[in-house]
């Protein structure tokens, strides 16, 4: 390995897919709308699930506000993932639901309350064998 | 179609069996349901196999290479939990379609301790970082939803555990058969909330088998129960299936299918096993098998209806969460426990004057099966 692939600046991927890291704004999600119908979906496929059109599919920025339909509290993992952690489904204005883990919240069901408004942040998960930053997305407690 | 009997069922007490192997356990399973049925695996013309960790090892094969290679047709099935009992419906096709006139199912499974958890494997890590696809807080967040629909407690979740754990102490091959208090329960490690550790099915070894039969063969052998309708679904597609898996759906699609094909409805049932994988599962299948209305399957358990002596027993095998659920295996081990109760061998559990009993499975991704069996 020479030493400038060492000193070079460590690239940054996002954790899935349907995660945009833009070089200017804010990142988002994106989605998969199918026009004849409107079903919207995290990342793309041949047809719809729904109406079984073969598109056209249309890509949509999602919104990065929501709310949570449902959580809970993860205490028992796999090897190597800490706990406890607060997962949900958040809805999106879009007619989309995405799954995440909540930040900034006590893992305490007093917490958590059906339908409060969240919005989307991201921050370094991890590294890839490359040594590149793996950005994912999370969902905190909307601050208004 | 014609109509197909269960001719005989065998099944081994599940738990923890590291020093045997899945052909072996497989094959002890199916002299049980052979020697039940009066047959030799000679009279065998077609063996559906389920085992989801080995699916790709022919299992089927190898359980016959331990109890007679006659050559016949096998079918090796995986359909996540519904293994078994896809494997009992293929068997029963068999038979119903006409082409065969005795068709053998065995499920089969051995879990050791790796759990329901999932798997990790090399690369980029998403468990923990964008939610989670592990089983506990998958139908912990099933549970959720109920509760956050229809104001559902986690005492009411509880209360299913304890039913079930009740149960399972009359039942001599279950894998646990000890009693759990609701402050036990409550208390007990949380795993994925509502769920604690008692409200989360263990992990486990054990084998099931099946002999379906032609009505001719059923009148020689004397065997009376019949299958009233055997269903299987997927998924449709519903507003949030692709995010968080709707166990609902596809068993109420089920449910309408198996009830309309049986000619009943669900006030005609008499016991009912259903997919207890997590304590907060049950009480949302008692809604989708429509054994109460929406919103009520809290009042059901609080009041005590689907236990032993209620109005609707279910799961008096001691269901998933006690009598374990060892993947393929846990699908004909339904099976194995309404033809039980039917013919009335079913011992300190009995249902008494069991007429007519459904066994439900739910694979996650997603199958459901339905079977409804009737004397």
């Amino acid at each position: 390995m020479s030493a400038s692939a060492t000193t070079a600046p460590r690239g940054r991927r996002p954790i899935v897919p349907f995660l945009r890291l833009p070089d200017a704004g804010e990142p988002y999600l994106v989605g998969q709308r199918c026009k004849p119908c409107g079903a919207v979906y995290l990342g793309g496929r041949r047809a719809c699930s729904r109406c079984t059109a073969e598109g056209p599919f249309e890509e949509i920025p999602l919104s990065r506000t929501g709310t949570l339909w449902v959580w809970s509290i993860v205490h028992q993992s796999m090897p190597g993932v800490p706990v406890p952690y607060v997962v949900g489904v958040v809805d999106l204005p879009e007619g989309v639901s995405v799954r995440c883990n909540l930040i900034d919240v006590e893992p305490d069901p007093a917490r958590l309350r059906f339908g409060m408004p969240v919005e989307m942040t991201t921050g370094v998960s991890q590294q890839d064998r490359e040594g590149n930053d793996v950005i994912a997305f999370y969902f905190r407690p909307a601050r208004g | 179609m014609r109509d197909a009997y269960v001719a005989g069922v065998g099944m081994i007490r599940f738990g923890r069996y590291p020093e045997r192997d899945v052909p072996d356990l497989g094959a002890e399973a199916v002299l049980l349901a052979l020697k039940d049925a009066g047959l030799s695996i000679r009279d065998v013309e077609l063996l559906a196999a389920g085992c989801l960790f080995q699916a790709n090892a022919m299992v089927g094969q190898r359980v016959l290479q331990e109890v007679g290679q006659t050559g016949i047709p096998v079918v090796n099935v995986a359909n996540a939990c519904a293994t078994g009992s896809t494997a009992f419906r293929e068997a029963w096709m068999a038979v119903a379609s006409g082409v065969h006139e005795v068709a053998l199912a065995v499920g089969v499974e051995q879990m050791g301790k790796m759990g329901l958890l999932g798997g990790g494997g090399p690369g980029i890590r998403t468990e923990g970082v964008i939610g989670s696809g592990l089983m506990p807080a998958v139908f912990g967040q099933a549970g959720m939803e109920h509760m956050r629909k229809y104001g559902t407690t986690p005492e009411q979740f509880a209360k299913v555990a304890v039913k079930n754990h009740r149960h399972s102490t009359r039942n001599p091959l279950s894998q646990y058969q000890n009693e759990v208090s609701l402050e036990d329960v409550l208390k007990a490690r949380m795993v994925a909330y509502p769920n604690t550790l008692y409200m989360c099915c263990p992990t486990g070894d054990g084998a099931a088998a099946a002999v379906v039969v032609s009505p001719e063969k059923a009148r020689q052998l004397g065997a009376r129960v019949r299958v009233l309708a055997s269903v299987l679904t997927s998924d449709p597609w519903t507003e949030r299936d692709l995010t968080l898996p709707d166990v609902s759906t596809l068993t109420r699609n089920a449910a309408r299918k198996a009830y309309e094909v049986a000619g009943i409805g669900p006030e005609d049932l008499d016991l009912v096993e259903l997919h207890d994988c997590f304590a907060t599962a049950e009480l949302l299948h008692y809604e989708n098998l429509g054994l109460c209305r929406d919103g009520e399957a809290g009042r059901m358990i609080d009041e005590g209806e689907t236990a032993h002596g209620g109005r609707i027993p279910v799961n008096v095998s001691g269901g998933l969460l006690s009598k374990g659920h060892p993947l393929g295996a846990t699908g004909v081990a339904g099976i194995f426990e309404v033809t039980s109760h039917l013919r009335g061998s079913a011992g300190a559990r009995q249902v008494s004057g069991a007429k007519v009993g459904l066994s439900h499975v739910i694979g996650l991704g997603s199958a459901c099966t339905i079977n409804v069996l009737g004397v």
